[in-house]
């Protein structure tokens, strides 16, 4: 186990997330800041793997379906020893091992993803192969929510209840958005819980923000896995996207905007500052950002991105609609 | 075909617990021996190729060596995306089994017929592609990628095929197989049309021609040194394949061929012509309807020998 708490490793992430979409012009900072918490205390205090001995035969297997917020991986691998942190910043130049999706080509990643619908499937398999042979160690599979649009996500979740596959732990980051809105405006899922129990799915629900409450999370889900019903447990994390940076939080726009130079980057690193726990180095910058430039009037804040919000269809049903206030953390409420 | 695929791997399985066979909800009757025999290396899966594949890469690599199985395109076209990134990507030691390659389905309907299997499938980086052509074949075959350490892709008949071969020295995954010596004329042959190619054989030998005859159990990797040999050892390649002509095995061999500086020989692909099956009919009937049949065959290479006077 490693000395950082998972609040710790998960602000890391956070801001190694930002700069290594600041440097990178990359994607999906949204989702990484989302998942941040989850990653956190899961390699900081719930994954049994060992950086010196990155195929070591009976270490937990994690996949991060949701392969987009590969950078949350790649912080948390970095932290935890598996290479070096510096390495971060080459995310997606030329010769890089760290590629936009996350890629096997490199220590501590058990699966390679990108594609949607991938991962609980790939982990369903582990788990089915670590039963057959006896096998201890558990399998963790971090899903997106809007990843469960994929049809696959809902074989795999068949398979796992019916082979009783209770060494397998899936956690929805549950961030209510996905590439274009809000998930309940794209394709409605709720009841999301229901809908897992209807599986046959030990069904936790959270505040997928919230350190305590995923530890409490884990806890329980060690506890199913010991029931006599040994059915697989999926916890819903209920996070928000772009969590920890307020002009990100709840606006689609940060699915793929990168915090450019001036107050965007300023912004949101002067915001960790404000949040960073005791006992962590920011290694970028360590005091924080001096005379810090902030948005103005006319920049892009707090503005509605969502395709909903501008499709004015004139298809036959009444289009259901949710919105959260863009740029706050608010929950999201129908309209 | 099938029966002997599955008592092969009910043999080589006895002796290596680490096989596992998956199947996609098919295989009624026909995957009972293996269940019954060895059922803790048994999965169904249920109707849901996508997951039985990116499972089956989650289990090879847990060391598993993984057969899935089903019938036409369910565990190859419908789960392709899983098949790259799952199992080829991660170098996962993966079997894709298809049963009915090509017309074997025939009166089913277009949606059971596999015809561009072979092109999709070759497209892949990293995936070994297999298609016997007679029962000796489908046992060679079986064998080697039991041995092979990596995702591959077995095409197979149904049922009825022969044995064509005796016995086949020295097998091996990449390696085409002699059936005749001949001369001017060679047959190039892959998967279940062999029983139409050598029907062709015998009746052109009978019109006093002597054509060679080649079986390719694999498509990839290709024999490319046999191809540049025959390229210029004869005067005509005739390749043939219950297939796409677009994008399979004669377009594999075009490939080989366009690509050379010194050659005698041309091609000619027999094949689907880039159409559905549309018609409906068992597999002999359609391959009468879509041109590949022993009759269509010995009839194009005529033509061509006509035409070259």
């Amino acid at each position: 186990m490693m000395t950082m708490t998972g609040e710790q490793l998960a602000w890391k992430i956070r801001r190694h997330g930002v700069e290594m979409t600041h440097l990178s012009c990359g994607s999906h900072i949204g989702a990484i800041m989302s998942v941040a918490d989850i990653m956190g205390v899961l390699y900081a205090e719930i994954l049994n793997v060992d950086s010196n001995n990155p195929e070591w035969e009976d270490r937990d297997r994690f996949i991060l379906g949701k392969g987009h917020a590969g950078a949350a991986v790649y912080a948390a691998l970095a932290e935890r020893g598996f290479f070096d942190v510096e390495e971060l910043k080459t995310h997606y130049q030329n010769g890089s091992r760290l590629s936009g999706h996350v890629s096997h080509h490199l220590p501590g990643v058990d699966f390679s993803t990108g594609s949607l619908g991938h991962g609980l499937p790939a982990g369903v398999g582990m788990a089915y192969a670590a039963k057959k042979d006896g096998k201890k160690h558990k399998v963790y599979v971090v899903l997106g929510d809007g990843e469960c649009d994929e049809g696959s996500v809902w074989e795999a979740a068949l398979f796992a209840n019916h082979f009783r596959l209770n060494n397998l732990v899936a956690i929805i980051d549950h961030n209510h958005m996905q590439s274009m809105d809000f998930q309940e405006n794209t394709l409605e899922i709720e009841d999301f819980g229901m809908k897992w129990k209807a599986f046959g799915w030990n069904v936790i629900e959270i505040d997928g923000n919230n350190c305590d409450e995923l530890r409490s999370a884990f806890k329980q889900a060690d506890e199913y896995a010991a029931d006599d019903n040994h059915k697989p447990t999926v916890i819903i994390a209920n996070t928000v996207k772009g969590c920890g940076v307020s002009f990100m939080q709840n606006d689609i726009l940060w699915h793929y905007r990168f915090p450019h130079d001036g107050w965007e980057y300023d912004q949101a690193v002067t915001e960790l500052h404000k949040i960073k726990p005791e006992g962590v180095e920011d290694i970028y910058t360590p005091n924080g950002i001096e005379n810090p430039e902030f948005p103005m009037e006319n920049d892009d804040v707090g503005n509605d991105h969502t395709l909903t919000y501008t499709w004015n269809t004139t298809y036959p049903e009444k289009m259901r609609r949710v919105e959260a206030k863009s740029g706050t953390g608010e929950k999201e409420h129908r309209i | 075909m099938r029966d002997t695929f599955v008592k092969t791997l009910v043999e080589l399985a006895k002796g290596n617990k680490n096989i596992e066979l998956v199947t996609g909800d098919l295989g009624f009757g026909v995957l009972k021996p293996y269940w019954e025999q060895l059922p803790d290396q048994f999965t169904n899966a249920g109707i849901a190729e996508q997951n039985m594949t990116s499972m089956a890469a989650g289990m090879a690599l847990e060391g598993k060596v993984v057969f899935t199985y089903s019938i036409g395109n369910f565990p190859t076209l419908r789960c392709l995306e899983q098949i790259r990134n799952d199992c080829a990507y991660h170098h996962a030691n993966v079997k894709i089994v298809c049963v009915g390659g090509g017309f074997v389905y025939g009166a089913l309907g277009m949606s059971h017929q596999a015809t561009e299997d072979i092109a999709v499938l070759r497209a892949l980086p990293d995936v070994v592609v297999m298609a016997p052509g007679d029962l000796v074949e489908a046992i060679d075959c079986t064998k080697a990628l039991v041995d092979y350490e990596g995702t591959a892709y077995l095409r197979l008949g149904r049922g009825g095929e022969k044995r064509i071969h005796d016995k086949i020295d020295n097998f091996k995954i990449g390696k085409a197989i002699k059936v005749k010596d001949g001369k001017k004329v060679v047959l190039f042959s892959t998967g279940a049309i062999f029983e139409e190619v050598e029907k062709a054989y015998d009746i052109l030998v009978e019109k006093g021609y002597e054509p060679a005859v080649y079986t390719f159990p694999t498509i990839k990797p290709l024999d490319v040194e046999l191809i540049q040999k025959c390229s210029k050892d004869f005067d005509l390649i005739v390749s043939c394949e219950e297939h796409n002509i677009v994008g399979g095995f004669g377009s594999a061999v075009a490939e080989v061929m366009a690509e050379m500086r010194d050659k005698k020989a041309y091609l000619i692909r027999v094949g689907i012509n880039d159409e559905y099956g549309s018609i409906v009919g068992n597999q002999k009937y359609l391959r009468e309807q879509y041109g590949i049949a022993a009759d269509s065959i010995v009839e194009k290479i005529e033509k061509e020998i006509e035409i070259d006077g």
